[in-house]
């Protein structure tokens, strides 16, 4: 019985880390959000050297053939540093799509050019992990998507993206295809590229081999946990931040780290957020070992999450005092992080909704 | 990561389960609160002949002597509450005393007091907090003033559960007023039987008399059952304390308080509808839920660094603050789902449960003030597991045992 991570995990997590803490530094960040890039093709380019976009991609189609445990790191990797890269989307959701109901050819074709990271895939999937928001849907027939979908993952310089339809099934859907059109959305959050996808007689290549529905499930459930470790990451650089601060800021004549008041903020997010992180293992580890429970962890891990990430977001910033509130501290960038981690793929209760059908506590 | 416990572990497993189901007739159907009776007795016997109590106290001492092995320990645990079988006495002596002793005591009395300790002969109180002295223990004010072969003891101390049934106390005193306050404490073990001892039973707002207080008036105790040496006292009081908060905050308890209420929900009607078809209630059993599995895995990964006797850091020191306040959480949704039932308690018609969760509720609240209360717990939080400052000293502080001296 061992319930931790491996020294090989802690080595991988650690070169990302230690890369992303070179490239992904603030005011590259910031020079990003500014300049609303789709991502930062640098900050990209030191990953995909790292291997990181083949992460899930089998060994035998050009990836490392890791588990969502391993995404899992990377991905609190990613939101410790605010990266602004596709990763959700493209090296974990569209892998598992083609792995899941992707043919062999189609598995052939895309696998090993997402996993060299010569490709950028979306998502579109968000109605069935959220609901739909204004009516959003997309219906296929002859081939032909009609319809929208909205909050779009990796929506920013992808070149094609993998779209759910109001059945079930999934489909393969080019960037530029004719009739589709590509609306970016501006969230809180400037770091990550989300988008709305409308479509008018579109063209689209069904993935067909394997069950659409079940990936889905599957696809969204790593997304969910992806978005947990998105958070955790993001909420301990907070927390990090938080008693730096304290350490250095005098008043009164003394650091206010110093004072109970503020030493307590600290201790209850340390102590808020941290289980989280066994809970995140649990529900990745669940994903690959334990089939039964993996929809279920992934749930509780992306709604506790969620709710932990929030009060650490708040709490951390009233700790900075009015400089939290400034843009020039740049803490804003972790605090918008957890905010769109706490909406995608289904706001908390939503999720929790998700929970108690999944345990037969309520119809779905 | 890996779950499954292997083939050595799964045969121990199997050992563990042969026992407990050759042996259920012979384990005792009530654990008193205070005393054990002589089935519990008898029960501690055959569990510690089997390894499954006081397993890794070395055989000389009346145990077992099995090397430590904190997966197997886990495992006796796993099976024994799978079949709702009670464990070994884990009083206050066994869980505290021993340890203490096992570190820091000498031959002769480690000797004389563990093994009838751990065979339940033996029942000690812990003496430790004063009415003036609760988070600031080390202020601590009882005196111990030296007298021929003697200390003859004056004070008095609160919060001492099991002290009306105890054979014996381990005590703080201040030994040397006029050193600073940490430096002039000592650690006494002494009979509860010897003169000058009075014990008033304490109640609580749960309406039981959980705890005591004790007053000591002229007690003497020969100076030889000291623990450690003079003004060692702060030092082996740490070395208890550590023991206490394991105790404290157990996620196993919080998981089975879960399935009560999940139980609950589908049981109970509100309005002819079932609880657990209430969105309202469900969504907060839902929250709470995955707070209990994230402590419970919490623990499956504390359990791992202590086997690979790594330092979890931070992560062990919140567990306390935690699993207090997530089992205090449970017992109130509790209640709110039973709504105006939620309040019957004592002898009521129509009382769910025995009354236990209004019980609970307020035992609960006890337990996050007591074993070092929660502001106390964040600061250790903060100061140890974050690097954060300590308050500034007061430079009274120090000076406090001679004033009480004058």
């Amino acid at each position: 019985m061992e319930f931790g991570l491996s020294e090989d995990q802690k080595l991988m997590q650690d070169s990302v880390d230690r890369t992303l803490e070179k490239v992904s530094s603030l005011d590259r960040v910031r020079k990003s959000a500014e300049a609303r890039e789709p991502y930062a093709a640098d900050i990209r380019a030191a990953l995909v050297d790292l291997g990181v976009p083949g992460i899930l991609v089998p060994e035998d189609e050009g990836g490392m053939g890791m588990k969502l445990l391993d995404a899992a790191l990377i991905a609190e990797a990613i939101g410790r540093h605010v990266a602004p890269v596709p990763f959700i989307g493209t090296s974990v959701m569209a892998p598992l799509a083609f792995t899941g109901a992707g043919s062999p050819a189609q598995q052939r074709a895309f696998l090993p050019k997402l996993a060299g990271g010569e490709a950028v895939a979306g998502v579109a999937i968000s109605e069935r992990g959220a609901g739909a928001r204004e009516g959003a849907g997309v219906t296929a027939s002859n081939g032909r998507l009609n319809g929208k979908a909205l909050f779009v993952l990796d929506f920013g310089g992808a070149d094609f993206y993998i779209v759910g339809d109001t059945s079930g099934g999934l489909h393969l859907v080019w960037g530029d295809a004719e009739g589709l059109r590509k609306t970016q959305l501006t969230t809180i959050d400037l770091t990550r590229s989300i988008g709305e996808l409308d479509f008018h007689n579109v063209e689209a290549e069904p993935l067909v081999s394997g069950d659409a529905q079940a990936t889905t499930r599957r696809m969204l459930d790593a997304g969910r946990v992806m978005l947990a470790a998105d958070t955790l990451g993001a909420g301990w650089r907070m927390i990090e931040k938080a008693v730096d601060y304290a350490k250095e800021r005098k008043q009164f004549g003394r650091v206010i780290g110093s004072f109970q008041a503020v030493k307590h903020m600290c201790a209850e997010m340390a102590s808020e957020l941290e289980p989280g992180r066994s809970l995140i293992w649990y529900a990745a580890h669940a994903f690959d070992e334990i089939p039964a429970e993996s929809s279920l962890m992934a749930a509780h891990a992306k709604a506790h999450l969620s709710e932990v990430g929030r009060f650490v977001a708040r709490t951390a910033t009233e700790v900075h005092g009015g400089m939290g509130f400034t843009d020039l501290l740049g803490l804003h960038y972790w605090f918008k992080r957890i905010g769109l981690d706490r909406q995608l793929l289904g706001s908390p209760e939503r999720v929790r909704q998700d929970a108690a059908i999944l345990q037969g506590w309520t119809a779905a | 990561m890996d779950l499954a416990y292997g083939p050595e572990y799964e045969a121990f497993r199997q050992e563990v389960r042969d026992f407990l189901a050759a042996n259920s007739d012979k384990a005792p159907r009530r654990f008193g609160v205070s005393r054990p009776s002589d089935e519990v007795v008898a029960w501690q016997r055959l569990l510690i002949e089997h390894g499954y109590a006081a397993r890794t106290i070395p055989k000389q001492y009346g145990g077992y002597g099995a090397e430590p092995d904190i997966l197997k320990s886990r495992i006796i645990a796993e099976e024994f509450a799978n079949a709702r079988m009670p464990m070994g006495i884990a009083n206050q002596g066994v869980s505290m005393l021993v340890p203490t002793l096992l570190e820091l005591g000498t031959e002769e009395q480690k000797k004389k007091w563990i093994e009838p300790t751990l065979k339940g002969e033996v029942v000690w109180c812990q003496g430790y907090s004063e009415p003036g002295s609760g988070s600031d223990l080390a202020s601590l004010q009882t005196k111990a003033v030296e007298d021929g072969d003697d200390f003859v003891i004056n004070g008095q101390k609160i919060w001492t559960s099991t002290a009306h049934a105890a054979d014996m106390i381990f005590c703080l005193v201040r030994t040397e007023p006029d050193k600073p306050k940490h430096e002039g404490i000592s650690y006494l073990i002494f009979s509860m039987k010897t003169p000058g001892i009075e014990v008033r039973p304490l109640v609580t707002m749960t309406g039981h008399a959980e705890f005591n207080e004790v007053f000591f008036t002229d007690v003497r105790v020969p100076k030889k059952d000291i623990v450690a040496g003079r003004g060692q006292g702060w030092f082996v009081a740490n070395a208890t304390l550590k023991h206490e908060r394991g105790m404290l905050g157990d996620p196993n308890q919080a998981g089975s308080r879960l399935k009560e209420i999940v139980e609950l929900m589908h049981r109970e009607t509100l309005d002819g509808e079932r609880l657990i078809d209430n969105p309202l209630y469900r969504d907060r059993l839902l929250q709470l839920q995955a707070r209990v599995y994230a402590m419970q895995f919490h623990g499956l990964r504390l359990l791992t660094a202590s086997a690979k006797k790594e330092d979890p850091g931070i992560a062990r020191l919140i567990v306390k603050l935690q699993g207090c306040e997530l089992n205090h959480q449970l017992a109130a949704l509790a209640i709110d789902a039973l709504g105006e039932l939620g309040v019957l308690y004592g002898e009521s018609p129509h009382l769910r449960a025995q009354g236990a969760w209004q019980h609970r509720y307020m035992f609960d609240l006890g337990l996050i003030i007591g074993g070092g209360t929660a502001q106390i717990q964040k600061n250790i939080i903060s100061e140890r597991g974050l690097g954060m400052p300590r308050e500034p000293k007061l430079a009274k502080d120090n000076a406090e045992p001679k004033l009480a001296k004058a």
